[in-house]
């Protein structure tokens, strides 16, 4: 298929690819952060997850209706404050749930799974009430439009190079959140062992609502983000769920470093296959691999050694 | 919610008497249409259907739930503004049209099982419904075995022809070679990327375009690539459109996939003004989640768009409008669901009878001359006669009307030298 063309023109696609690699490695990590955390460290499995990302999205979308009402000066910021907006909204309804629902059901780790797909049900219904069936279109600052010139032939795109950043300090502010601040210790000393780490004193119920809040509210964020390169409907949410799965497990369940490999691995497969084949064929692969890769190794990529 | 406004009243019976007052204004200033008067019930209804003297039955049949929902209300919306229309204009041989609406939640053998139960339990003298193919093939066995009428709005891939249905769309010859046809004169196009969600309507649809280019406009097609449906991902496929640089590039993604198609294709410096795209999955319904900012300066290819300038249309739009928000917007399909019950009054009066066999028969010739579209009628496949347009996507979200047809297209669901 490379016959017809000159080496510049295969270079700068081949750059250009590269950074669509990139691109999807950054919306793979964004997504499957907050399932990460809460999958990996709580043992609950969130199927609700796609349904906290479009609360975000929603969030944004109506932040960016008051802006355009009321403070149309400045619009081009708006996308930083409906992010934080996004944060709180899905984390708060994250406690909620954990309160209401996911707490009664830690030693039932199955049932969650149950309860968290009821509630995803519930949710897309409620935004079907709330904001009609039909999907609405978030409209972005001028500045988050189009592409970046590098050169004639090269342009990448602007809410690429945004998600990359964006991926990148969240995952900087998480890591060092679990591994160097005090909460931090404290959430890894109940992953570690419950039981003891009640009898030091570390109110065990506290902390799984705020990484359960924290799992949920960095899903908003993703939601929010992904407003600039996906759809907003209530069931937008059910488009991302597979592939945050197929991140999280492949990593390897409670570490960090395993998400972002498995999102690594996944996504430069997946977008080099799509470069030579179509779409669908390339998925297939991509899945193949994946199982091919998870018998070998049922505990994914990287696992952390805990005492059950 | 729709109760809100009666949130504070506590006794069933004064609510009811509220409301019973609420609706006298309206009783007293419409002119209201004496039901009853039509032709005896026995001489239109002899196989059993819900027809009274006063009331004829009838089904809608669409997701008002599930991921299907945000095309499917369009649809539902036209429907209903249908039936209250004729029913304001003394409704259908005499009598008041009564609709019982089903909900098909976006899973195919539901729909089955609904249309069942409207044909069987409810008796429904016609069902107004389906949107996907898979949901139409679920339904279809079953209408042909209970022997009802269903009028089917959306456009489709076509090789499928039945009594008991009307095509109230188009089928994918007269959708897509019309407009094929223009974008190779007008921007003398020879090479065509396509590029379609993964199942039955893009995968037909394709085949069919590539046989009219390379066959009939003597074009090539320099790529062809499908995408599982929900793909949120389009980056790869975009930078082979750009090394491949073709003329035009030909869509038939579909549901959220579209919109993320559209905001990367945007965001990778793609100038729909310089880069000719035609999509036949793309309508003001869908323009809404996408952005008229993402689109604007794309060519679709339609036999409707809601800025059509013709009288009927004059009407109708308001009329929409008025019943389901000003800022609704109006799709092709939708206006193809307006149809379905105007098309049902016609043939039933045409006939003289109710009764599905004698309006299988009566169908072809029928002529519908109100049609927003402007004029159509259904050929004897049970399809309908109806023009091709192509607009472009301006950026607030509406076409502006660039080509169509002189005559009508005949619709060809099993086109010859195209399979």
């Amino acid at each position: 298929m490379f016959g017809d063309y000159s080496i510049g023109d295969l270079g700068s696609i081949f750059v250009m690819q590269g950074f669509a690699g990139l691109i999807l490695f950054s919306v793979y990590v964004l997504m499957a952060l907050g399932l990460a955390i809460i999958f990996g460290q709580m043992g609950v499995i969130n199927m609700a997850h796609g349904e906290f990302m479009i609360l975000g999205a929603y969030v944004t979308w109506m932040t960016s209706n008051l802006f355009q009402s009321y403070l149309p000066g400045l619009f081009s910021g708006y996308f930083f404050l409906a992010m934080m907006l996004a944060f709180l909204a899905s984390g708060a309804l994250g406690m909620l749930v954990e309160w209401v629902l996911i707490r009664h059901l830690y030693k039932r780790p199955l049932d969650t799974l149950l309860a968290t797909w009821g509630l995803s049900l519930i949710l897309q219904q409620a935004y079907r009430s709330v904001f009609g069936a039909r999907e609405v279109g978030v409209e972005l600052p001028q500045w988050m439009l189009g592409s970046l010139k590098v050169t004639d032939s090269i342009e990448v795109p602007i809410n690429g190079i945004f998600v990359m950043g964006l991926t990148v300090s969240i995952t900087c502010a998480v890591a060092y959140v679990i591994y160097k601040s005090r909460w931090g210790r404290q959430v890894r000393a109940v992953v570690q062992n419950r039981i003891m780490a009640g009898a030091v004193g570390i109110n065990t119920e506290k902390v799984d609502r705020y990484t359960y809040g924290l799992g949920c509210g960095i899903a908003g964020i993703a939601g929010s983000a992904f407003t600039m390169i996906g759809s907003t409907g209530p069931t937008s949410g059910q488009l991302y769920i597979v592939d945050t799965f197929l991140v999280v497990v492949f990593g390897g369940a409670a570490s960090l470093l395993g998400t972002i490999a498995s999102a690594f691995s996944i996504s430069q497969t997946q977008s080099t296959l799509e470069f030579f084949m179509s779409g669908s064929m390339a998925k297939v692969l991509t899945l193949l691999a994946v199982v091919g890769i998870l018998m070998l190794r049922p505990q994914g990529l990287f696992s952390l050694k805990v005492r059950k | 919610m729709s109760d809100e406004p009666n949130k504070g009243l506590r006794s069933p019976l004064r609510r009811k008497l509220l409301m019973g007052a609420a609706a006298l204004p309206l009783v007293s200033i419409l002119p209201r249409p004496s039901f009853g008067a039509g032709p005896a019930t026995a001489t239109v209804n002899t196989t059993g259907l819900a027809v009274t003297d006063t009331e004829v039955t009838v089904g809608i049949l669409h997701s008002a739930t599930g991921t299907m929902a945000i095309s499917e209300t369009g649809s539902i919306q036209a429907e209903k503004l249908a039936i209250e229309q004729i029913n304001a204009a003394g409704g259908v041989l005499g009598r008041k049209i009564k609709f019982i609406q089903e909900d098909g939640a976006s899973d195919w053998p539901t729909f089955a099982e609904k249309a069942k139960k409207l044909l069987v339990n409810d008796k429904v003298a016609a069902i107004m419904g389906c949107w996907t193919s898979a949901s139409r093939k679920a339904v279809l066995p079953v209408v042909e075995q209970y022997n009802g009428m269903l009028y089917y709005p959306t456009f489709y891939e076509g090789l499928e022809q039945s009594k008991n249905v009307i095509y109230t769309g188009q089928e994918a010859t007269q959708q897509i070679l019309a407009g094929l046809n223009w974008i190779a004169k007008e921007k003398g196009a020879k090479s065509f990327f396509f590029i379609g969600s993964d199942y039955i309507w893009p995968r037909t649809s394709n085949k069919i375009a590539r046989k009219h280019v390379e066959n009939v406009l003597k074009g090539k097609v320099v790529g062809e690539e499908y995408y599982a449906l929900g793909s949120t991902q389009f980056n790869s496929v975009i930078n082979k459109i750009k090394l491949t640089k073709p003329d035009v590039i030909f869509t038939d993604v579909v549901g959220g996939s579209n919109v993320a198609f559209y905001k990367q294709l945007k965001a990778a410096g793609v100038d729909l003004s310089k880069q000719a795209l035609l999509t036949i999955s793309v309508t003001e319904d869908e323009i809404d989640g996408i952005g008229g900012e993402n689109i604007a300066g794309a060519y679709a290819c339609m036999k409707y768009f809601q800025s059509l300038d013709n009288a009927n249309n004059k009407t109708f739009v308001p009329a929409f409008k008025k019943m389901w928000g000003e800022k609704t917007v109006i799709g092709d399909v939708t206006q193809a669901g307006y149809l379905g019950p105007w098309l049902w009054k016609l043939t039933c009066e045409k006939a003289g009878s109710f009764d599905v066999d004698k309006i299988a028969a009566a169908s072809p010739g029928v002529e519908f001359k109100e049609a927003p579209e402007g004029y159509v009628r259904i050929h004897e496949n049970h399809h309908l006669w109806s023009k091709t347009r192509v607009g472009r996507a301006k950026l607030d979200g509406q076409f502006e009307l660039i080509f169509e047809t002189a005559d009508l297209i005949e619709p060809d669901p099993f086109p010859k030298g195209y399979q």
